[in-house]
Protein backbone atom coordinates (compact mmCIF):
# COMPACT_ATOMS: atom_id res chain seq x y z
CA UNK A 1 0.00 0.00 0.00
CA UNK A 2 1.53 2.85 -1.18
CA UNK A 3 1.18 6.28 1.10
CA UNK A 4 -1.66 7.92 -0.89
CA UNK A 5 -3.74 4.95 -0.16
CA UNK A 6 -3.70 5.38 4.01
CA UNK A 7 -3.61 9.07 3.56
CA UNK A 8 -6.89 11.32 5.08
CA UNK A 9 -8.42 11.20 0.97
CA UNK A 10 -9.19 7.35 2.26
CA UNK A 11 -10.88 7.86 5.16
CA UNK A 12 -14.40 7.16 5.46
CA UNK A 13 -16.49 9.93 5.58
CA UNK A 14 -17.66 8.41 9.07
CA UNK A 15 -14.11 8.57 9.78
CA UNK A 16 -13.41 12.53 8.98
CA UNK A 17 -16.19 13.72 10.50
CA UNK A 18 -14.96 12.43 14.09
CA UNK A 19 -11.60 13.61 13.37
CA UNK A 20 -13.07 16.90 12.03
CA UNK A 21 -14.90 17.72 14.90
CA UNK A 22 -12.26 16.49 17.37
CA UNK A 23 -9.91 18.73 15.55
CA UNK A 24 -7.41 16.11 14.56
CA UNK A 25 -7.91 17.28 10.99
CA UNK A 26 -8.66 20.30 9.08
CA UNK A 27 -11.21 20.06 6.00
CA UNK A 28 -8.85 22.32 4.17
CA UNK A 29 -6.03 20.08 5.26
CA UNK A 30 -8.57 16.59 3.94
CA UNK A 31 -9.45 19.10 0.84
CA UNK A 32 -5.68 19.23 0.08
CA UNK A 33 -4.88 15.43 0.44
CA UNK A 34 -8.36 14.44 -2.21
CA UNK A 35 -6.57 17.41 -5.21
CA UNK A 36 -3.44 15.64 -4.45
CA UNK A 37 -4.37 12.12 -5.12
CA UNK A 38 -6.92 13.72 -7.86
CA UNK A 39 -3.81 15.37 -9.88
CA UNK A 40 -2.14 12.08 -9.19
CA UNK A 41 -4.94 10.08 -10.70
CA UNK A 42 -5.48 11.67 -13.88
CA UNK A 43 -4.57 8.63 -15.45
CA UNK A 44 -8.14 7.44 -14.08
CA UNK A 45 -9.61 9.92 -15.78
CA UNK A 46 -12.62 9.75 -13.11
CA UNK A 47 -12.37 13.36 -12.57
CA UNK A 48 -13.08 15.73 -15.95
CA UNK A 49 -13.61 19.10 -14.73
CA UNK A 50 -11.77 20.01 -11.41
CA UNK A 51 -12.78 22.71 -9.39
CA UNK A 52 -9.19 23.15 -6.68
CA UNK A 53 -10.61 26.96 -5.95
CA UNK A 54 -14.05 25.84 -5.19
CA UNK A 55 -13.08 23.16 -2.76
CA UNK A 56 -10.72 25.21 -1.02
CA UNK A 57 -12.96 27.96 -0.17
CA UNK A 58 -16.08 25.58 0.90
CA UNK A 59 -13.34 23.86 2.97
CA UNK A 60 -12.07 27.14 4.60
CA UNK A 61 -15.36 27.81 5.38
CA UNK A 62 -16.61 24.96 6.72
CA UNK A 63 -13.56 24.93 9.21
CA UNK A 64 -15.19 27.57 10.00
CA UNK A 65 -18.28 26.45 11.05
CA UNK A 66 -16.31 23.38 12.58
CA UNK A 67 -14.53 26.06 14.77
CA UNK A 68 -18.10 27.35 15.52
CA UNK A 69 -19.43 24.02 16.57
CA UNK A 70 -22.47 24.53 13.91
CA UNK A 71 -21.18 21.16 11.68
CA UNK A 72 -23.76 19.08 10.28
CA UNK A 73 -22.50 15.60 9.71
CA UNK A 74 -21.18 16.34 5.64
CA UNK A 75 -19.39 19.47 7.05
CA UNK A 76 -15.57 19.83 5.80
CA UNK A 77 -16.21 16.49 3.32
CA UNK A 78 -14.86 16.78 0.43
CA UNK A 79 -16.64 14.67 -2.28
CA UNK A 80 -16.85 14.31 -6.33
CA UNK A 81 -20.03 15.46 -8.15
CA UNK A 82 -21.51 13.44 -11.47
CA UNK A 83 -21.23 15.42 -14.73
CA UNK A 84 -25.26 15.02 -14.65
CA UNK A 85 -25.64 17.42 -11.82
CA UNK A 86 -25.84 21.13 -12.47
CA UNK A 87 -22.92 22.84 -10.21
CA UNK A 88 -23.72 27.06 -10.55
CA UNK A 89 -20.90 28.55 -12.87
CA UNK A 90 -18.39 24.71 -13.45
CA UNK A 91 -19.02 22.98 -16.46
CA UNK A 92 -22.27 20.58 -16.45
CA UNK A 93 -21.99 17.91 -20.03
CA UNK A 94 -23.36 14.94 -19.03
CA UNK A 95 -20.76 13.45 -20.46
CA UNK A 96 -21.79 14.78 -24.09
CA UNK A 97 -20.13 17.03 -26.41
CA UNK A 98 -23.57 18.47 -27.08
CA UNK A 99 -23.00 20.15 -23.87
CA UNK A 100 -19.60 21.34 -24.65
CA UNK A 101 -19.04 24.63 -22.74
CA UNK A 102 -22.19 25.02 -20.82
CA UNK A 103 -22.37 26.01 -17.49
CA UNK A 104 -25.41 26.55 -15.58
CA UNK A 105 -26.79 29.62 -13.63
CA UNK A 106 -28.33 27.50 -11.64
CA UNK A 107 -27.73 24.92 -8.73
CA UNK A 108 -29.03 21.24 -8.75
CA UNK A 109 -31.37 20.57 -5.21
CA UNK A 110 -28.80 17.82 -4.44
CA UNK A 111 -25.63 19.80 -4.45
CA UNK A 112 -27.47 22.78 -2.41
CA UNK A 113 -28.44 20.89 -0.13
CA UNK A 114 -24.77 18.65 0.18
CA UNK A 115 -22.99 22.33 0.68
CA UNK A 116 -25.33 23.75 2.83
CA UNK A 117 -24.19 20.79 5.05
CA UNK A 118 -20.74 21.94 4.18
CA UNK A 119 -19.80 19.20 1.93
CA UNK A 120 -16.57 20.63 -0.26
CA UNK A 121 -17.15 20.08 -4.11
CA UNK A 122 -13.66 18.82 -5.88
CA UNK A 123 -15.11 18.41 -9.17
CA UNK A 124 -16.98 16.55 -11.85
CA UNK A 125 -16.68 13.17 -12.44
CA UNK A 126 -16.81 11.12 -15.84
CA UNK A 127 -19.90 9.18 -16.91
CA UNK A 128 -21.24 7.45 -19.60
CA UNK A 129 -23.15 10.30 -22.45
CA UNK A 130 -26.87 11.21 -20.91
CA UNK A 131 -25.64 8.42 -18.28
CA UNK A 132 -26.49 5.99 -21.27
CA UNK A 133 -24.18 2.91 -20.34
CA UNK A 134 -22.53 0.29 -18.51
CA UNK A 135 -18.81 1.11 -18.82
CA UNK A 136 -18.33 4.52 -19.67
CA UNK A 137 -17.24 4.18 -22.99
CA UNK A 138 -19.71 6.52 -24.36
CA UNK A 139 -18.48 9.14 -22.59
CA UNK A 140 -17.34 12.20 -24.79
CA UNK A 141 -14.04 12.32 -22.44
CA UNK A 142 -13.27 9.34 -22.91
CA UNK A 143 -13.39 6.29 -20.73
CA UNK A 144 -13.15 6.35 -16.98
CA UNK A 145 -10.68 3.64 -15.70
CA UNK A 146 -11.35 1.15 -12.93
CA UNK A 147 -8.40 1.50 -10.16
CA UNK A 148 -8.86 -2.37 -10.17
CA UNK A 149 -5.96 -4.27 -12.70
CA UNK A 150 -5.29 -7.86 -12.61
CA UNK A 151 -3.45 -8.25 -15.64
CA UNK A 152 -2.00 -5.66 -18.70
CA UNK A 153 -5.95 -4.73 -19.44
CA UNK A 154 -7.65 -1.61 -18.17
CA UNK A 155 -10.93 -2.75 -16.94
CA UNK A 156 -14.65 -0.46 -16.97
CA UNK A 157 -15.36 0.64 -13.35
CA UNK A 158 -18.93 0.36 -15.08
CA UNK A 159 -21.69 3.05 -16.18
CA UNK A 160 -22.75 4.98 -16.31
CA UNK A 161 -21.71 6.99 -12.39
CA UNK A 162 -18.10 4.78 -13.84
CA UNK A 163 -15.87 8.15 -12.62
CA UNK A 164 -18.02 8.15 -9.14
CA UNK A 165 -16.88 4.49 -8.45
CA UNK A 166 -13.48 5.14 -10.12
CA UNK A 167 -12.92 8.00 -7.60
CA UNK A 168 -14.43 6.49 -4.24
CA UNK A 169 -12.23 3.25 -5.18
CA UNK A 170 -8.94 5.01 -5.63
CA UNK A 171 -9.29 7.32 -3.26
CA UNK A 172 -9.74 10.63 -4.99
CA UNK A 173 -12.54 11.72 -3.04
CA UNK A 174 -14.46 10.51 0.02
CA UNK A 175 -17.11 9.80 -1.66
CA UNK A 176 -19.23 10.92 -4.66
CA UNK A 177 -22.99 11.61 -6.04
CA UNK A 178 -24.14 9.22 -8.80
CA UNK A 179 -27.51 8.51 -10.35
CA UNK A 180 -29.05 5.64 -11.20
CA UNK A 181 -31.63 4.54 -13.90
CA UNK A 182 -30.93 1.06 -14.82
CA UNK A 183 -28.16 -0.16 -12.52
CA UNK A 184 -26.00 3.36 -12.97
CA UNK A 185 -25.30 3.18 -9.27
CA UNK A 186 -25.44 -0.19 -7.79
CA UNK A 187 -23.42 -1.90 -10.99
CA UNK A 188 -20.06 0.61 -10.79
CA UNK A 189 -20.12 -0.17 -7.27
CA UNK A 190 -20.17 -3.52 -7.58
CA UNK A 191 -17.48 -3.28 -10.52
CA UNK A 192 -15.74 -1.26 -7.97
CA UNK A 193 -15.65 -2.64 -4.55
CA UNK A 194 -17.81 0.24 -2.91
CA UNK A 195 -21.48 0.58 -1.57
CA UNK A 196 -24.16 2.44 -3.75
CA UNK A 197 -27.46 2.99 -2.76
CA UNK A 198 -30.54 4.13 -5.78
CA UNK A 199 -32.92 5.53 -2.89
CA UNK A 200 -36.83 4.97 -3.51
CA UNK A 201 -38.02 6.79 -6.55
CA UNK A 202 -38.85 10.28 -4.92
CA UNK A 203 -37.20 10.29 -1.78
CA UNK A 204 -34.10 12.73 -3.39
CA UNK A 205 -34.99 15.72 -5.70
CA UNK A 206 -34.26 15.55 -9.72
CA UNK A 207 -33.96 19.22 -10.20
CA UNK A 208 -30.94 20.31 -11.79
CA UNK A 209 -29.66 16.76 -12.52
CA UNK A 210 -29.53 16.33 -16.50
CA UNK A 211 -32.61 14.31 -17.57
CA UNK A 212 -32.16 10.67 -18.77
CA UNK A 213 -35.70 8.50 -18.05
CA UNK A 214 -37.69 10.65 -15.85
CA UNK A 215 -39.45 7.88 -14.52
CA UNK A 216 -36.68 6.21 -13.35
CA UNK A 217 -33.79 8.56 -12.54
CA UNK A 218 -33.00 9.07 -9.68
CA UNK A 219 -29.80 10.03 -7.54
CA UNK A 220 -27.83 8.53 -4.73
CA UNK A 221 -24.64 8.38 -2.61
CA UNK A 222 -21.65 6.17 -3.80
CA UNK A 223 -19.17 5.12 -0.39
CA UNK A 224 -16.77 3.29 0.97
CA UNK A 225 -18.83 1.83 3.56
CA UNK A 226 -22.78 1.52 4.29
CA UNK A 227 -22.66 4.01 6.99
CA UNK A 228 -21.08 6.77 5.02
CA UNK A 229 -24.52 5.69 2.53
CA UNK A 230 -26.47 6.64 5.04
CA UNK A 231 -25.43 9.92 6.26
CA UNK A 232 -24.65 11.04 2.79
CA UNK A 233 -28.06 10.01 2.07
CA UNK A 234 -29.40 11.84 4.93
CA UNK A 235 -27.96 15.15 3.00
CA UNK A 236 -29.24 14.40 -0.15
CA UNK A 237 -32.86 13.53 0.39
CA UNK A 238 -36.03 15.32 1.22
CA UNK A 239 -39.20 17.00 -0.37
CA UNK A 240 -38.62 19.63 -3.31
CA UNK A 241 -40.88 21.86 -4.23
CA UNK A 242 -39.31 22.05 -7.95
CA UNK A 243 -39.13 18.64 -8.69
CA UNK A 244 -43.19 17.47 -8.50
CA UNK A 245 -42.35 13.66 -8.46
CA UNK A 246 -40.40 14.26 -4.67
CA UNK A 247 -42.44 13.10 -2.28
CA UNK A 248 -43.23 14.96 0.90
CA UNK A 249 -42.12 12.91 3.43
CA UNK A 250 -39.74 13.45 6.00
CA UNK A 251 -36.09 11.83 6.26
CA UNK A 252 -35.33 9.44 9.17
CA UNK A 253 -32.42 9.19 10.56
CA UNK A 254 -30.57 6.47 8.16
CA UNK A 255 -27.38 6.42 10.16
CA UNK A 256 -29.67 5.74 13.27
CA UNK A 257 -31.42 2.88 11.95
CA UNK A 258 -27.70 0.66 11.84
CA UNK A 259 -28.75 -1.59 14.56
CA UNK A 260 -26.68 -4.62 13.22
CA UNK A 261 -29.82 -6.37 14.17
CA UNK A 262 -31.90 -8.45 11.75
CA UNK A 263 -32.87 -11.51 13.41
CA UNK A 264 -36.39 -12.24 12.33
CA UNK A 265 -35.98 -10.73 9.18
CA UNK A 266 -37.84 -12.87 6.29
CA UNK A 267 -34.81 -12.00 2.91
CA UNK A 268 -36.20 -13.02 -0.52
CA UNK A 269 -34.77 -14.83 -2.88
CA UNK A 270 -36.01 -14.29 -6.05
CA UNK A 271 -36.08 -17.94 -8.07
CA UNK A 272 -36.45 -16.03 -12.01
CA UNK A 273 -32.76 -13.95 -10.80
CA UNK A 274 -30.81 -17.48 -10.89
CA UNK A 275 -30.31 -17.35 -14.54
CA UNK A 276 -29.65 -20.23 -16.71
CA UNK A 277 -25.47 -19.68 -17.26
CA UNK A 278 -24.87 -18.02 -14.19
CA UNK A 279 -21.28 -17.85 -13.82
CA UNK A 280 -20.71 -20.10 -10.86
CA UNK A 281 -18.61 -17.44 -9.04
CA UNK A 282 -21.77 -15.64 -8.84
CA UNK A 283 -23.96 -18.36 -7.99
CA UNK A 284 -21.40 -19.60 -5.12
CA UNK A 285 -20.96 -14.91 -4.11
CA UNK A 286 -24.79 -15.39 -4.12
CA UNK A 287 -24.93 -18.65 -1.86
CA UNK A 288 -22.66 -17.16 1.31
CA UNK A 289 -24.97 -14.52 0.72
CA UNK A 290 -27.68 -16.37 2.10
CA UNK A 291 -25.39 -17.75 4.37
CA UNK A 292 -24.28 -14.11 6.22
CA UNK A 293 -28.04 -12.96 6.15
CA UNK A 294 -29.20 -16.20 7.87
CA UNK A 295 -26.06 -16.44 10.47
CA UNK A 296 -27.36 -12.95 11.97
CA UNK A 297 -30.76 -14.93 12.32
CA UNK A 298 -32.76 -14.21 9.32
CA UNK A 299 -35.09 -16.29 7.59
CA UNK A 300 -33.82 -17.49 3.76
CA UNK A 301 -37.30 -17.41 1.61
CA UNK A 302 -38.04 -18.55 -2.03
CA UNK A 303 -39.78 -16.15 -3.72
CA UNK A 304 -40.69 -15.80 -7.34
CA UNK A 305 -41.17 -12.68 -9.73
CA UNK A 306 -42.20 -13.77 -12.40
CA UNK A 307 -42.17 -10.48 -14.42
CA UNK A 308 -38.57 -9.92 -13.66
CA UNK A 309 -37.24 -11.81 -16.90
CA UNK A 310 -38.83 -9.11 -19.31
CA UNK A 311 -37.44 -5.98 -16.87
CA UNK A 312 -35.12 -5.48 -19.51
CA UNK A 313 -36.92 -5.24 -22.45
CA UNK A 314 -39.45 -3.43 -20.29
CA UNK A 315 -36.49 -1.07 -19.39
CA UNK A 316 -35.63 -0.51 -23.15
CA UNK A 317 -38.48 0.83 -24.43
CA UNK A 318 -39.31 2.87 -21.63
CA UNK A 319 -36.10 4.53 -20.97
CA UNK A 320 -35.27 5.50 -24.40
CA UNK A 321 -39.00 6.76 -25.22
CA UNK A 322 -38.76 8.83 -22.29
CA UNK A 323 -35.09 9.78 -23.60
CA UNK A 324 -36.26 10.91 -26.80
CA UNK A 325 -38.16 13.34 -25.56
CA UNK A 326 -35.99 14.44 -22.91
CA UNK A 327 -33.05 15.09 -24.89
CA UNK A 328 -35.31 16.93 -27.91
CA UNK A 329 -34.30 19.80 -25.95
CA UNK A 330 -30.73 19.62 -27.13
CA UNK A 331 -31.85 21.73 -30.42
CA UNK A 332 -28.60 24.42 -30.76
CA UNK A 333 -30.75 27.57 -29.64
CA UNK A 334 -30.32 28.10 -25.79
CA UNK A 335 -27.04 26.31 -24.87
CA UNK A 336 -24.42 23.87 -25.73
CA UNK A 337 -23.11 22.84 -29.30
CA UNK A 338 -24.65 24.45 -32.36
CA UNK A 339 -23.59 23.00 -36.11
CA UNK A 340 -21.54 25.40 -38.17
CA UNK A 341 -23.93 25.97 -41.11
CA UNK A 342 -23.40 25.76 -44.92
CA UNK A 343 -24.73 28.61 -47.20
CA UNK A 344 -28.36 28.41 -47.63
CA UNK A 345 -29.41 26.29 -44.52
CA UNK A 346 -32.45 26.83 -42.82
CA UNK A 347 -33.38 25.82 -38.92
CA UNK A 348 -34.27 21.93 -39.70
CA UNK A 349 -30.64 21.70 -40.97
CA UNK A 350 -29.17 23.41 -37.81
CA UNK A 351 -31.09 20.94 -35.62
CA UNK A 352 -29.81 18.38 -37.46
CA UNK A 353 -26.66 18.82 -37.97
CA UNK A 354 -26.50 19.97 -34.22
CA UNK A 355 -27.97 16.88 -33.15
CA UNK A 356 -25.58 14.46 -35.35
CA UNK A 357 -22.37 16.26 -34.25
CA UNK A 358 -23.53 16.80 -30.59
CA UNK A 359 -24.74 13.56 -29.56
CA UNK A 360 -22.34 10.21 -29.72
CA UNK A 361 -23.88 7.02 -31.21
CA UNK A 362 -24.96 5.15 -28.48
CA UNK A 363 -27.34 8.03 -27.11
CA UNK A 364 -28.66 8.69 -31.13
CA UNK A 365 -29.52 5.02 -31.50
CA UNK A 366 -31.42 5.22 -28.12
CA UNK A 367 -33.12 8.41 -28.80
CA UNK A 368 -34.23 7.16 -32.28
CA UNK A 369 -34.90 3.87 -30.84
CA UNK A 370 -37.13 6.10 -28.50
CA UNK A 371 -38.84 7.96 -31.56
CA UNK A 372 -39.74 4.61 -33.15
CA UNK A 373 -41.74 3.14 -30.17
CA UNK A 374 -43.48 6.03 -30.00
CA UNK A 375 -44.13 6.43 -33.08
CA UNK A 376 -47.61 6.15 -34.92
CA UNK A 377 -48.48 2.57 -35.28
CA UNK A 378 -46.21 1.54 -32.66
CA UNK A 379 -47.08 2.87 -29.81
CA UNK A 380 -49.65 0.59 -28.93
CA UNK A 381 -47.11 -2.40 -29.60
CA UNK A 382 -44.23 -1.14 -27.81
CA UNK A 383 -44.59 1.39 -25.43
CA UNK A 384 -47.89 0.60 -23.70
CA UNK A 385 -47.09 -3.04 -24.02
CA UNK A 386 -44.06 -2.66 -22.08
CA UNK A 387 -46.01 0.34 -19.47
CA UNK A 388 -48.63 -2.53 -18.94
CA UNK A 389 -45.34 -5.01 -18.29
CA UNK A 390 -43.93 -3.05 -15.97
CA UNK A 391 -46.98 -2.54 -13.76
CA UNK A 392 -46.56 -6.45 -13.67
CA UNK A 393 -43.20 -6.44 -12.29
CA UNK A 394 -44.16 -3.68 -9.81
CA UNK A 395 -46.77 -6.39 -8.93
CA UNK A 396 -44.45 -9.11 -8.44
CA UNK A 397 -42.79 -6.90 -5.73
CA UNK A 398 -45.82 -5.68 -4.22
CA UNK A 399 -46.86 -9.85 -3.55
CA UNK A 400 -43.68 -10.30 -2.09
CA UNK A 401 -43.72 -7.53 0.38
CA UNK A 402 -47.51 -8.50 1.39
CA UNK A 403 -46.41 -11.88 2.05
CA UNK A 404 -44.08 -10.75 4.69
CA UNK A 405 -40.24 -9.90 3.04
CA UNK A 406 -38.40 -7.55 4.17
CA UNK A 407 -35.69 -7.20 1.88
CA UNK A 408 -34.76 -9.47 -1.02
CA UNK A 409 -30.93 -10.25 -2.10
CA UNK A 410 -29.60 -10.71 -5.30
CA UNK A 411 -26.47 -10.32 -7.17
CA UNK A 412 -25.48 -7.12 -8.27
CA UNK A 413 -23.45 -7.74 -11.70
CA UNK A 414 -24.13 -11.06 -14.07
CA UNK A 415 -19.62 -10.83 -13.87
CA UNK A 416 -16.62 -8.61 -12.33
CA UNK A 417 -15.68 -5.94 -14.18
CA UNK A 418 -14.87 -6.44 -18.01
CA UNK A 419 -12.10 -5.02 -20.16
CA UNK A 420 -12.56 -1.79 -21.59
CA UNK A 421 -13.70 -2.27 -25.75
CA UNK A 422 -14.64 -5.80 -24.59
CA UNK A 423 -18.60 -5.38 -24.69
CA UNK A 424 -21.38 -4.06 -26.84
CA UNK A 425 -19.00 -2.96 -30.10
CA UNK A 426 -20.78 -4.95 -32.43
CA UNK A 427 -24.58 -5.60 -30.64
CA UNK A 428 -25.83 -2.87 -28.71
CA UNK A 429 -27.64 -5.30 -26.37
CA UNK A 430 -24.43 -7.38 -25.46
CA UNK A 431 -23.50 -4.02 -23.06
CA UNK A 432 -27.54 -3.88 -21.81
CA UNK A 433 -27.15 -7.35 -20.33
CA UNK A 434 -25.21 -5.66 -17.92
CA UNK A 435 -28.56 -4.09 -16.10
CA UNK A 436 -30.39 -7.56 -15.70
CA UNK A 437 -30.17 -7.86 -12.17
CA UNK A 438 -30.16 -4.12 -11.36
CA UNK A 439 -32.86 -2.51 -13.81
CA UNK A 440 -36.08 -4.56 -12.20
CA UNK A 441 -36.31 -2.54 -8.69
CA UNK A 442 -35.87 0.53 -11.10
CA UNK A 443 -39.24 0.27 -13.22
CA UNK A 444 -40.61 -0.58 -9.36
CA UNK A 445 -39.57 2.58 -8.26
CA UNK A 446 -38.21 0.21 -5.08
CA UNK A 447 -34.31 1.08 -3.01
CA UNK A 448 -31.62 -0.49 -4.01
CA UNK A 449 -28.16 -0.84 -2.70
CA UNK A 450 -24.84 -2.45 -3.90
CA UNK A 451 -22.42 -3.62 -1.24
CA UNK A 452 -18.99 -5.00 -2.02
CA UNK A 453 -18.81 -9.53 -0.63
CA UNK A 454 -15.65 -10.76 -2.08
CA UNK A 455 -13.01 -11.24 -4.73
CA UNK A 456 -13.55 -13.38 -7.86
CA UNK A 457 -10.81 -15.74 -8.90
CA UNK A 458 -9.09 -12.90 -10.95
CA UNK A 459 -8.60 -10.62 -7.53
CA UNK A 460 -11.57 -8.76 -8.74
CA UNK A 461 -14.55 -7.23 -6.73
CA UNK A 462 -18.36 -8.51 -6.84
CA UNK A 463 -21.12 -7.37 -4.99
CA UNK A 464 -24.67 -8.16 -4.09
CA UNK A 465 -27.82 -6.26 -4.32
CA UNK A 466 -30.38 -5.66 -1.39
CA UNK A 467 -33.77 -4.54 -2.01
CA UNK A 468 -36.09 -2.78 0.10
CA UNK A 469 -39.54 -2.11 0.50
CA UNK A 470 -40.34 1.85 -0.77
CA UNK A 471 -39.28 4.39 1.71
CA UNK A 472 -37.65 2.06 3.91
CA UNK A 473 -34.03 2.69 3.12
CA UNK A 474 -33.42 2.89 6.56
CA UNK A 475 -33.91 -0.61 7.50
CA UNK A 476 -32.29 -1.61 4.14
CA UNK A 477 -29.66 0.22 4.81
CA UNK A 478 -29.73 -1.87 8.75
CA UNK A 479 -29.68 -5.13 6.33
CA UNK A 480 -26.58 -3.83 3.77
CA UNK A 481 -25.06 -3.30 7.05
CA UNK A 482 -25.31 -6.72 8.50
CA UNK A 483 -23.91 -7.90 5.09
CA UNK A 484 -20.78 -5.60 4.77
CA UNK A 485 -20.01 -6.61 8.54
CA UNK A 486 -20.22 -10.34 7.75
CA UNK A 487 -18.26 -9.91 4.31
CA UNK A 488 -15.57 -7.73 5.85
CA UNK A 489 -14.48 -6.41 2.98
CA UNK A 490 -11.51 -4.84 2.66
CA UNK A 491 -9.45 -5.24 -0.43
CA UNK A 492 -8.13 -1.62 -1.73
CA UNK A 493 -6.76 -1.79 -5.23
CA UNK A 494 -3.05 -1.61 -5.75
CA UNK A 495 -2.23 1.34 -6.44
CA UNK A 496 -0.84 1.56 -10.33
CA UNK A 497 -2.11 5.04 -11.75
CA UNK B 1 -39.66 -7.65 -37.06
CA UNK B 2 -36.24 -5.64 -38.32
CA UNK B 3 -36.13 -2.07 -39.89
CA UNK B 4 -35.32 -1.44 -42.99
CA UNK B 5 -33.26 1.11 -44.54
CA UNK B 6 -35.97 3.21 -45.04
CA UNK B 7 -37.65 3.09 -41.83
CA UNK B 8 -34.18 4.19 -40.06
CA UNK B 9 -33.84 6.88 -42.89
CA UNK B 10 -37.48 8.21 -41.37
CA UNK B 11 -36.68 7.42 -37.48
CA UNK B 12 -33.45 9.86 -38.46
CA UNK B 13 -35.57 12.27 -39.75
CA UNK B 14 -38.28 12.21 -36.62
CA UNK B 15 -35.22 12.07 -34.69
CA UNK B 16 -33.88 15.26 -36.06
CA UNK B 17 -30.52 13.59 -36.53
CA UNK B 18 -28.66 13.42 -39.37
CA UNK B 19 -27.06 10.65 -40.87
CA UNK B 20 -25.49 9.82 -43.70
CA UNK B 21 -27.17 7.64 -46.62
CA UNK B 22 -24.17 5.44 -46.21
CA UNK B 23 -24.53 5.11 -42.71
CA UNK B 24 -28.06 3.82 -43.04
CA UNK B 25 -27.22 -0.09 -43.15
CA UNK B 26 -25.52 -0.36 -40.39
CA UNK B 27 -27.77 1.73 -38.17
CA UNK B 28 -30.67 -0.32 -39.40
CA UNK B 29 -29.04 -3.52 -38.23
CA UNK B 30 -28.17 -1.73 -34.72
CA UNK B 31 -31.90 -0.71 -34.30
CA UNK B 32 -33.27 -3.95 -35.31
CA UNK B 33 -31.52 -5.68 -32.89
CA UNK B 34 -32.52 -3.56 -30.10
CA UNK B 35 -36.08 -3.92 -31.72
CA UNK B 36 -35.42 -7.61 -31.36
CA UNK B 37 -34.62 -7.41 -28.14
CA UNK B 38 -37.84 -5.70 -27.25
CA UNK B 39 -39.77 -8.50 -29.03
CA UNK B 40 -39.74 -10.88 -25.89
CA UNK B 41 -42.44 -8.18 -24.48
CA UNK B 42 -45.10 -9.93 -27.08
CA UNK B 43 -44.59 -13.25 -24.90
CA UNK B 44 -46.37 -11.61 -22.30
CA UNK B 45 -50.34 -11.83 -21.12
CA UNK B 46 -51.07 -7.83 -20.24
CA UNK B 47 -54.53 -8.82 -20.88
CA UNK B 48 -56.88 -6.14 -18.63
CA UNK B 49 -53.80 -4.73 -17.15
CA UNK B 50 -53.18 -0.80 -16.85
CA UNK B 51 -50.61 0.65 -18.00
CA UNK B 52 -48.27 2.18 -15.32
CA UNK B 53 -48.61 6.08 -15.22
CA UNK B 54 -46.65 6.79 -12.08
CA UNK B 55 -44.39 4.28 -10.13
CA UNK B 56 -45.34 5.72 -7.00
CA UNK B 57 -49.09 6.38 -6.25
CA UNK B 58 -49.32 10.35 -5.54
CA UNK B 59 -51.32 13.31 -6.32
CA UNK B 60 -49.12 15.72 -7.69
CA UNK B 61 -48.96 18.86 -5.45
CA UNK B 62 -50.78 22.18 -6.12
CA UNK B 63 -49.64 25.39 -5.47
CA UNK B 64 -50.89 29.23 -5.74
CA UNK B 65 -51.25 30.14 -9.42
CA UNK B 66 -48.52 32.77 -8.63
CA UNK B 67 -45.08 34.47 -11.00
CA UNK B 68 -42.64 33.32 -8.48
CA UNK B 69 -39.09 33.56 -10.48
CA UNK B 70 -38.16 35.96 -13.36
CA UNK B 71 -36.45 38.71 -15.03
CA UNK B 72 -33.39 36.80 -15.38
CA UNK B 73 -32.96 37.68 -19.10
CA UNK B 74 -29.28 37.73 -18.63
CA UNK B 75 -28.97 34.18 -16.94
CA UNK B 76 -31.56 32.49 -19.30
CA UNK B 77 -29.04 33.90 -22.76
CA UNK B 78 -25.75 33.38 -21.08
CA UNK B 79 -25.05 29.85 -22.41
CA UNK B 80 -26.85 30.57 -25.88
CA UNK B 81 -24.62 29.70 -28.66
CA UNK B 82 -26.48 33.03 -30.42
CA UNK B 83 -27.69 35.69 -28.88
CA UNK B 84 -28.59 38.85 -30.32
CA UNK B 85 -30.17 42.00 -28.31
CA UNK B 86 -32.19 40.13 -25.61
CA UNK B 87 -33.02 37.17 -27.96
CA UNK B 88 -32.02 33.32 -29.00
CA UNK B 89 -30.95 34.14 -32.72
CA UNK B 90 -31.91 31.21 -35.18
CA UNK B 91 -31.38 30.87 -38.97
CA UNK B 92 -34.42 31.94 -40.65
CA UNK B 93 -37.62 29.93 -40.20
CA UNK B 94 -40.09 31.44 -42.66
CA UNK B 95 -39.09 32.53 -46.27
Amino acid sequence: MSANMTGANGWTIAAARDALRKGDVTAVDLTMACLTAIDAGDGLNAFVHKTPELALEQARAADARLAAGDAPAMCGIPIGVKDLFAVKGVPTQAGSNILRGFKPEYESTVTTKLWGAGAVCLGKLNMDEFAMGSSTESSCYGPAVNPWKVDARKLTPGGSSGGSAAAVAADLCLAATGTDTGGSIRQPAAFCGITGIKPTYGRVSRWGVVAYASSLDQAGPMTRSVRDAAIMLGAMAGHDAKDSTSADLAVPDFEAALSGDIRGKKIGIPREYRLDGMPGEIAALWDRGMDMMRDAGAEIVDISLPHAKYALPTYYVIAPAEASSNLARYDGVRYGHRARLAQGDGITEMYEKTRAEGFGPETQRRIMAGTYVLSAGFYDAYYNRARKVRALIKRDFEQAFAAGIDAILAPATPSSAFGLGEQGGADPVEMYLNDVFTVTLNLAGLPGVAVPVGLDAKGLPLGLQLIGRPWEEADLLNHAYVLERAAGFVAKPAKWW
Amino acid sequence: MSIDIDTARKVAKLSRIRVEEGDLPALAEKLSSILGFMEQLKDVDVEGVEPMTSVTPMRLKRRVDEVTDGSQQAAVLKNAPDAREGFFAVPKVVE
